[in-house]
């Protein structure tokens, strides 16, 4: 069992070599939130940016004197403009995420979760706020915030066996990253999709499998089971399947990313065979981009 | 038993298993193989799918089959099947059982009791008479037909005789063979024999003859010879077969008196070969101890050859008075003898004490005058227990005073002042010859060469026992070879010097032959008939026909007559003689016995063979059964897909993992030692002893360092940084110089590092000495230090030492020096004495010393704290006070450089002598 602490600990060494993610803030008007988000041009904000002469019009009270007593004219402080991004997280807690094709391999759980804190710290580090949908809570920006997260994600709550995303408070205009098998039942996810994409809320689709479930290595007389024991398949000859259950995957595959496009989202595929790095890096551009 | 065809089966009802095989086939058919549960959160994807065909729904008809037919195979298998099953037949009438009993029987004894044991059983059920013959042990009289059951206690007082039977009395006895007719059942040991054939024939004139012969061809052994230094053992088989190993293990007497095995090794019969050769190489010490050579693991008189004294090498041992004069190898003393001896004897050569240790048959004391105190009273103890002390004269016998006044006990005569020269330059007469020798001597019979002349002697004293006491003398009577018996050992005195400058005698054959009749050398192998007439010889152990060898206890002696013909008899069983001052062994198998197998006529049933040819196939046919059922289980797994895929990593790994089982994994290389020698050899390296005081460590490092950068600006060395070298671990080879400071807490090295350390002075190695006292002490024992370097040198192999002389070579190998202060100007420094023969040349600052680089400095001056910089170059240590200070660290840095251009260069300064003469070569 993976302590609250380990999570953190792995995330945060994940998340190290990156440099603060900037999520872009879109519609600015509706979401202006003041925080270190530093927008590259002067407003408002706690951050010296540059002085500038006087004009008229200019409160006397925004005169820096110290600046101009070293010469003839007055001169205004500016500070640079800052702003913050809500970023909301669902990470899937399902029992199918708890499979993994061989035991040296972490689980689709594992690497979600670890995906998805190494995002939050990330976040966090750059000034966004981040909501776990899981915890219900708003969207903040504190180091508490990762350690609720992270304790979340060591716990192992009553969980069915294919999950679909449930966020309620998602705010308008915020961002959001679904991190799951997405091999149940596509239904849920499209309407939370269309819920979303209505409060203006872009995001990224991330999809963890297991290569088992990509290579599907089986043969003889089998009898699949869903994690949860609630599905079951009996085949004679499972290696005849193959074909069909590829097929079968890539036209999920293929939803998902029709979903996304439709919607504006980001879909991205993850297998846990491949080094962490390489999904938080795409998730890291995914959420950075601008438009 | 029920047969089919050739094959018989001990419990056919078995058999009737077979019928259930189809219900079985009926049983496993129903029953499919059962489906994995496996996990799997892609069955969502799953759904609905079917399959295409359902044919694995049973199980697979390949696979049936495979299970029948191991269960059909287990069934046939407890069945019993025999090949060739042996069928009894029972005869009648009289049956008389005929055994060699000879030793190549032995191995096979109790199988070869059971089989007359069997014979006797199946007799006693039929009623048969029966008599039992040991063709080695003939019994006299009539046959001794019996009821069998009566002969059945005395099988167990049957034993192998050590020999062959005699071909006489089997030829006697078979033409005493009573009328009636009778049929045989004849054991043989598997030789062929001469006699074989006419009792075949006896025999086959009264009845029925059966043969019973084991099929393993008997294996033996030679005695054992010499090829060149090694000892040579040949066994033999009596029919070439396939390629066969054999073990012969050598066994003696080891220094505590037990015995036990010495050496080891195999031998390998090549197919079809019937002699295989082993060399082995022993050591001369053990050979001597190895008292028979035996095949391990063969319990036969054949397979067992003792040693006698023709095993021996003698050890001889040599001293000169005269070791320390450089170079001239023909006018060394002990170089004729070496010559002479080098290929009959060991040689031995040392301190005389050690060499009384190691207890040598002959001691030769080559011009040695006299003997120390200590040395001649264990002298005397060994020539009194046997040893043959051998003198030689030559100028210091000459010139002492041994002998002189009364007789030495070390020599056999008394010796007349001076000696004589003549026929030389300055003396009148020829040269004298040898006179004949004479019949008591025992050079008796030795050709004298009319070459060997004789122009200096050493003169023996005119004496009443000096009559008794020569045993060679000149042409004019004078004694040249004398001898005494002290004790059981004897006292010789040549006289006349071991090498050519008295006479020409070491030049002749006869000098060889001499020293063979002294018993210096190695006496013939083999005895001949003619030496041995007339003696008696008392058996010392006897061999049994198991090649077990036994005290002798009271078996009368042997005539000599009778072991010069060598083949062993009831009167004469193998084993080991003694006579007069030898011991000869008497062997089963001599050195030139070829062993053949027995031939026997069509006509005559051989009945071993035919055993051999019954084979038991059960165990097969279980162990196929077995193999199936493992191919049943891969089979099932591969069915129901428990099996990985072919080709994919786990199979492969299985297989490697099965293959490589055996296979030990690469040692770990040694990378240090490898690193070490690299770093050693590439370039000059100066290297200091670790002492374990780090502060001592670290001055002694930063001292070669300074050291080290001095030769650099000064001369054409240029070493590389210096190495501290472990005594312990690291290889001291690499090393023209190792810097060893003495402090009190250091810890003795341990004996293999002492080794490492003696063979490191003894090859040109040069260890400097330091004990960093000289401000406190002198030399000696004075100082802890000095005690201590006392305790670190005592098991050091170095050579007598001298204060350093004024014109020794490290006085002027780079800068012209006379003192050698480190951070102290203490005391002198000592170095290996010169030998006493080296002179200074007239004019000349220094003599022409001993070849050798001195293999130790000693002294106190703690030069490499005078050495010592730190990595600024800077010096570490203050030496003395102003100007003299710097002249001090100056001068002890100029030793530094004289002593390393010693080390590299050896005395090539010291050849500076020549430079007048060459010179003034030049000038004319």
């Amino acid at each position: 069992m993976t302590t609250a602490a380990a999570y953190r600990q792995k995330a945060e060494g994940l998340a190290g070599g990156m440099p603060p993610l900037l999520a872009e803030a879109e519609h600015l008007a509706q979401a202006v939130m003041l925080g270190f988000h530093g927008r590259r041009r002067g407003g408002m904000g706690d951050e010296f940016w540059q002085y500038r002469p006087a004009r008229s019009g200019d409160p006397r009270r925004l005169i820096d004197w110290r600046r101009s007593g070293r010469s003839d004219t007055h001169f205004v402080q500016e500070k640079e403009w800052q702003a913050a991004q809500s970023v909301f997280l669902w990470v899937d807690e399902a029992q199918s995420m708890d499979f993994t094709g061989d035991p040296a391999r972490a689980t689709k759980a594992e690497r979600g979760k670890l995906l998805a804190l190494a995002i939050a710290v990330l976040l966090i580090r750059g000034g966004e706020r981040v909501a776990l949908a899981a915890l219900g809570t708003p969207p903040r920006a504190s180091q508490l915030q990762l350690l609720r997260i992270a304790e979340r994600f060591a716990g192992r709550p009553e969980a069915p066996d294919y999950g679909a995303p449930v966020l309620r408070n998602l705010a308008p205009q915020s961002r959001a990253l679904f991190v799951s098998d997405f091999l149940g039942d596509p239904a849920p996810l499209e309407a939370q999709l269309a819920q979303a994409a209505d409060r203006g809320v872009r995001g990224v689709l991330c999809q963890v499998l297991d290569p088992a479930e990509e290579a599907f290595p089986f043969d003889g007389r089998t009898i699949f089971e869903s994690m949860g024991g609630t599905l079951r398949h009996e085949t004679l000859k499972a290696g005849d399947l193959k074909g069909r259950y590829l097929d079968r995957l890539a036209q999920r595959k293929a939803r998902l990313a029709d979903l996304a496009r439709a919607v504006g989202w980001q879909y991205h595929c993850h297998h846990t065979g491949q080094p962490a790095q390489s999904a938080l890096l795409y998730l890291y551009g995914a959420l950075e981009r601008r438009r | 038993m029920f047969t089919i065809g050739s094959i018989g089966f001990t419990a056919p009802w078995l058999l009737l298993g077979l019928l259930a095989l189809p219900i079985l086939w009926l049983l496993l058919r129903a029953v499919p193989p059962a489906p994995i549960r496996r996990m799997f959160p892609g069955v969502a994807l799953l759904l609905g799918l079917t399959d295409d065909e359902t044919q694995t729904d049973k199980t697979p008809w390949w696979l049936l089959l495979l299970r029948a037919l191991a269960v059909a195979l287990i069934i046939l298998g407890f069945a019993g099947p025999v090949l060739n099953p042996r069928a009894e037949t029972a005869g009648s009438g009289p049956l008389l059982i005929v055994m060699d009993g000879t030793w190549a029987d032995a191995p096979g004894w109790t199988r070869r009791l059971d089989r007359v044991e069997a014979a006797l059983a199946e007799a006693g059920r039929s009623g048969r008479p029966v008599a039992l013959v040991s063709l080695t042990d003939l019994p006299g009289g009539d046959l001794p037909f019996r009821a069998a059951g009566d002969w059945l206690p005395e099988l167990a007082g049957l034993a192998p005789k050590p020999w062959l039977p005699d071909a006489e009395a089997v030829a006697d006895w078979a033409a005493a063979l009573p009328e009636d007719g009778f049929d045989t059942f004849w054991l043989s040991d598997g030789l062929a024999r001469g006699s074989r054939a006419d009792l075949l024939a006896a025999l086959e004139g009264h009845g029925d003859v059966t043969v019973f012969q084991s099929p393993h061809p008997v294996l033996a052994l030679r005695p054992a010879g010499f090829a060149k230094d090694k000892v040579a053992l040949t066994a033999i088989r009596a029919a070439g077969g396939a390629v066969r190993e054999a073990t012969v293990s050598a066994r003696g007497l080891d220094p505590s008196g037990i015995e036990r095995e010495l050496a080891r090794e195999d031998l390998d019969f090549e197919a079809g070969a019937t002699e295989a050769t082993l060399e082995l190489d022993l050591p001369p010490e053990l050979r001597n101890r190895v008292s028979r050579f035996e095949i391990t693991g063969l319990r036969s008189a054949g397979a067992v050859s003792l040693t006698d004294d023709a095993l021996r090498r003698r050890e001889v041992a040599l001293i000169a008075g005269r070791d320390d004069r450089e170079g001239l190898e023909l006018l060394s003393p002990l170089h004729y003898l070496q010559k002479a001896l080098a290929p009959s004897a060991d040689l031995i050569e040392g301190d005389l004490l050690d060499i009384l240790l190691a207890n040598p048959d002959v001691l030769i004391l080559a011009d040695v005058a006299t003997v120390s105190e200590g040395e001649e009273a264990p002298l005397l103890d060994w020539v009194d227990q046997g040893g043959l002390l051998l003198r030689f004269a030559g100028p210091r016998l000459a010139g002492s005073d041994i002998s002189r006044a009364e007789e030495d006990p070390l020599m056999p005569v008394r010796l007349r002042a001076g000696g004589r020269n003549i026929g030389g330059a300055m003396s009148w007469g020829e040269p004298k010859k040898l006179r004949p020798f004479a019949e008591t001597s025992p050079f008796f019979g030795l050709d004298v060469p009319d070459d060997v002349t004789v122009s200096s002697q050493v003169m023996a004293q005119p004496d009443p026992q000096l009559s008794q006491r020569v045993i060679a003398a000149l042409a004019d009577g004078t004694p040249l070879v004398t001898r005494k018996r002290v004790g059981q050992g004897q006292v010789v005195l040549f006289h006349v010097s071991a090498n050519a400058e008295w006479s020409t005698l070491p030049l002749s054959g006869l000098f060889v032959q001499m020293l063979e009749r002294l018993a210096v050398s190695t006496r013939p192998a083999e005895p001949s008939a003619e030496d041995l007439a007339g003696t008696v010889w008392a058996p010392d152990a006897v061999l049994d026909g198991f090649g077990v060898v036994r005290d002798a206890g009271n078996l009368a002696g042997v005539p000599g007559e009778r072991i010069a013909d060598g083949l062993p008899g009831p009167d004469m069983p193998p084993g080991l003689y003694t006579g007069e001052d030898r011991r000869i062994a008497v062997n089963v198998v001599g050195p030139d016995t070829v062993l053949a197998a027995a031939e026997w006529p069509a006509s005559v049933p051989v009945v071993g063979l035919e055993v051999q040819a019954e084979t038991r196939l059960g165990g097969w046919l279980l162990a196929a059964a077995l193999a199936l059922l493992c191919v049943d289980i891969l089979a099932s797994l591969w069915i129901s897909g428990r099996l990985p895929r072919p080709g994919s990593r786990g199979v492969a790994a299985a297989l490697a993992g099965l293959v490589l089982l055996a296979v030990p994994g690469p040692s770990p290389a040694q990378d240090s030692g490898d690193a070490l020698a690299l770093a050693a050899t590439s370039e000059v390296v100066l290297a200091h002893v670790v002492t374990g005081d780090a502060e001592v460590d670290k001055v002694a490092e930063a001292g070669l360092r300074g050291l080290s950068q001095v030769l650099w600006a000064r001369t054409s060395i240029e070493p590389a940084d210096p190495i501290a070298v472990n005594l312990e671990t690291d290889e001291l080879a690499f090393f023209p110089f190792l810097y060893w400071p003495i402090s009190e807490g250091q810890p003795i090295p341990s004996d293999a590092a002492y080794a490492r350390l003696n063979r490191y002075l003894r090859h040109g190695g040069m260890i400097l000495f330091d004990t960093r006292d000289a401000d406190i002490a002198g030399f000696g024992a004075a100082s802890a230090n000095g005690r201590k370097l006392q305790r670190l040198a005592a098991p050091l192999d170095i050579p007598p030492l001298e204060p350093i002389p004024e014109d020794h070579v490290l006085t002027r190998t780079f800068y012209l020096l006379q003192d050698f202060p480190g951070r102290y100007a203490g005391r002198d420094i000592w170095v290996e004495a010169a030998p006493p023969d080296a002179e200074a040349i007239e004019g000349m600052p220094f003599r022409d010393l001993n070849d050798n680089v001195t293999p130790v400095v000693i002294g106190g001056n703690d030069w490499a704290a005078a050495w010592a910089v730190d990595a600024r170059g800077k010096p570490m240590f203050p030496v003395g006070r102003g100007v003299g200070g710097q002249r001090q660290r100056e001068i002890a840095l100029r030793f530094g450089v004289n002593l390393v251009m010693h080390v590299l260069t050896g005395n090539y300064k010291s050849d500076q002598v020549h430079v007048p003469a060459l010179l003034d070569r030049l000038g004319q």
